[in-house]
């Protein structure tokens, strides 16, 4: 199933006036994915941009059951939630949703996120990943690509980031799904997938940050399309162990069109800024190297 | 519906105490001495005789998650820690009160590392005395099984968690004769958990535990709301009435099954008392004996119990304690480069007190360090020995330490 953004549905449980940026990829992405579980949900958030965006006591932005929880701890309390459902009975009510960002999920909390996968937990879990801590003011994380200058990395990150997809992959899940907040229908078609599924579900979403990345808030969709066409960004999904690219990701690798070079990309964004020749080539060898091992696996082959 | 005496150990009695309070999720991580609570409980949730969830954690902080996750939702639930456990949880130790979760864990007090230790001190659940948890400490296995009942009772009410200690081997692995009330008698004492806190309903939706600032705000009626200190206030005041709480479910309790424990303290021998043995757990159960032998020596000796630590019961010591000589305490834990916990708690309660005693402190049992009722006796009989000597105060007495040769 592929849904049209003209066809999403008319309906949202984000309300006008959060406290997220100007353009941050979170609130866009929000309404799709509450949207998706029709607002049938209580959702657990970590300590994290998301906890701004869902307002201050007393008042909230988002209307869906809504339960903040400490910094590693997002997934453990999903399965609390997810456990305590089904000890009173109520567990057909709602769908249990974990949403944390990229250090949330793949540094503090990957503790709990693996023991929960492990476990095979009943719930989604979604990373929305905008590639540091941006809440704190743009610390690396785990998830920072290589080149990007952080305020604990004033020179450039050196390291490429963790494929934390992959890793929750190999704790064979149902289903693992890479998307980005800057393609709406295709967040939204892949929660309402995992919606339908049991067991762990497991969504990676890469989120433009404009404050944390250094671009104009009018540009977060641009440049989050953007970095799909250079292939740092890839679309698809894994359902039971079958790997298939998704929307634009697909359509490049069907096409064989050229992606965009990584150069163009990391130009849109001051944190990229005084990026070294070489240091553009290493980032352009990584990202080919792996889409040319996404465009095999498509194709049926074991990776 | 009557009760069944077994021998058990206290592990075994505090699993049987979840078992009849019907908990609806446990989640845990082994450690020792705490582990057989959790794999009792995990064999009873297999055998389908506890239709409970048992969430395998892989961590003691998930384990207080889970906890936290499911009581949000209106789940009874329980865990059990020791020593490190309970100090890889500490953040979420501070959640669960902060969100008024009615959680119940026994905490099987054991020594803190480094160095490495299992053995009994009650360090461990000293360390997080301020975290906002009821705690109650249990003399012997019966005490651990009628407590962890009441326990939910307690948080139920007044929608705070209840730590329920226990000492580690001295208990958890030491059998005794347990009464095993019918689960009618404990139902017709514990309802079913209705009253949740917090709603999560998508009908009605709530974001709950969401930042809240220093200064009261407005709500979207306009209304005004409390800020951070009014949430830390109202908190604190829930745990002032577990004073009156804590004694009202133990003679509850002792209504439907028969058998109370004395609600916040209780005593041996006091009445007359002129010298008073105070502890927390087991150790006043020894204390008993050290009173009884002390009186065989003319000391008029008697024992004050520390049944509520958390909430500490400061009118109900004052009165218990008002025209005595002396209050020694015997602290199985130490706030370093100060005292005992229960020395520096109790002088505190004492300090301008009409016929308040003079205030010792001993620290012994540390790490296990075996300690006799007549270790103990020789402790009072220095006390004693210092207070005719003129003194109002002095230093920590180590029991049984023996600092020559190379540490």
């Amino acid at each position: 199933m592929t849904t049209k953004i003209l066809d999403l549905p008319d309906v949202s449980f984000v309300l006008p006036g959060n406290r997220s940026c100007a353009g941050c990829g979170i609130g866009i992405a929000l309404r799709q994915i509450t949207a998706a579980l029709e607002g049938r949900m209580v959702m657990t958030v970590p300590a994290s941009c998301l906890t701004v965006l869902g307002g201050m006591f007393p008042i909230a932005s988002v209307n869906v059951p809504w339960v903040n929880v400490a910094f590693p701890s997002t997934a453990a309390a999903a399965s609390g939630i997810a456990a305590g459902l089904r000890a009173t009975g109520r567990a057909g009510e709602m769908t249990v949703l974990a949403m944390a960002g990229d250090g949330g999920t793949g540094d503090i909390g990957i503790q709990a996120l693996s023991g929960a996968a492990e476990r095979n937990e009943d719930f989604i879990y979604l990373c929305y990943d905008n590639e540091a801590y941006m809440n704190t003011g743009t610390q690396r994380s785990g998830l920072t690509p290589a080149g990007a200058r952080t305020t604990t990395t004033w020179s450039g990150k050196r390291e490429n980031p963790k494929d934390l997809p992959r890793i929750m992959e190999a704790h064979g899940v149902p289903y693992v799904a890479s998307t980005s907040a800057a393609f709406p229908a295709d967040v939204y078609d892949k929660v309402a997938k995992a919606r339908g599924i049991t067991g762990l579900r497991y969504i990676h979403m890469n989120t433009p940050c404009p404050s944390g990345w250094g671009f104009d808030p009018k540009d977060t969709v641009r440049l989050g399309k953007l970095a799909v066409d250079t292939g740092l960004v890839v679309l698809y999904e894994v359902e039971n162990g079958v790997f298939r690219l998704t929307g634009r990701s697909a359509s490049l690798a069907k096409t064989g069109r050229p992606r965009v070079p990584v150069s163009e990309y990391l130009a849109t964004q001051t944190r990229f800024r005084g990026m070294k020749p070489d240091a553009i080539q290493a980032v352009q060898a990584w990202v080919d190297d792996r889409w040319v091992r996404y465009v095999a696996r498509d194709a049926g082959a074991c990776d | 519906m009557s009760e069944q005496v077994s021998v058990m150990t206290g592990n075994e009695a505090a699993a049987n105490a979840a078992r009849l309070a019907r908990v609806q999720v446990i989640a845990a991580y082994p450690i020792t001495p705490q582990s057989p609570v959790v794999e009792q409980l995990a064999a009873w949730v297999e055998s389908g005789e506890l239709p409970a969830e048992f969430v395998a954690v892989e961590s003691e902080h998930s384990a207080m998650t889970v906890c936290i996750g499911a009581s949000t939702v209106g789940a009874r639930t329980f865990t059990a820690t020791s020593s490190n456990g309970l100090a890889y949880m500490t953040e979420q130790v501070w959640w669960a009160p902060g969100a008024r979760l009615p959680i119940v864990m026994c905490v099987v007090n054991r020594a803190m590392a480094a160095p490495w230790n299992v053995l009994n001190d009650q360090q461990d659940s000293m360390s997080v005395r301020d975290a906002g948890w009821v705690q109650l400490f249990c003399r012997d296995n019966q005490e651990i099984l009628d407590t962890t009942v009441q326990a939910y009772r307690i948080a139920e009410r007044l929608h705070v968690p209840v730590m329920v200690c226990y000492d580690g081997f001295l208990l958890s692995h030491t059998m005794m004769p347990v009464a095993v009330p019918a689960p009618e008698q404990i139902d017709a004492f514990l309802p079913p958990f209705t009253e949740p806190f917090t709603v999560v309903d998508p009908g009605d939706p709530h974001n709950i535990g969401p930042v809240v600032m220093a200064e009261p705000r407005a709500d979207e009626t306009g209304a005004t709301r409390g800020g951070y200190m009014e949430i830390r206030a109202l908190h604190h005041r829930a745990l002032l009435d577990a004073l009156a709480v804590i004694p009202e479910t133990d003679a509850e309790y002792a209504s439907v099954v028969g058998r109370s424990w004395g609600g916040l303290t209780w005593e041996h021998l006091l009445d007359d008392a002129e010298v008073v043995l105070v502890a927390a757990g087991s150790l006043g159960t020894q204390l008993t004996v050290t009173a009884e032998q002390l009186r065989a020596e003319g000391v008029k000796a008697g024992v004050l119990g520390i049944r509520a630590y958390r909430p500490f019961p400061v009118e109900a010591l004052r009165h218990k304690l008002a025209g005595r000589r002396l209050a020694l305490v015997f602290d199985k834990a130490l706030s370093y480069g100060y005292e005992g916990p229960i020395c520096s708690d109790l002088r505190g309660a004492m300090l301008g007190a009409d016929g308040a005693p003079a205030v010792f402190g001993a620290v012994c049992g540390l790490g296990g360090r075996d300690v006799s009722p007549e270790d103990l006796a020789e402790a009072a009989r220095r006390a004693l020995a210092d207070l005719d000597a003129g003194a109002r105060t002095r230093e920590t007495d180590w029991i049984n330490l023996h600092l020559e040769g190379r540490a």
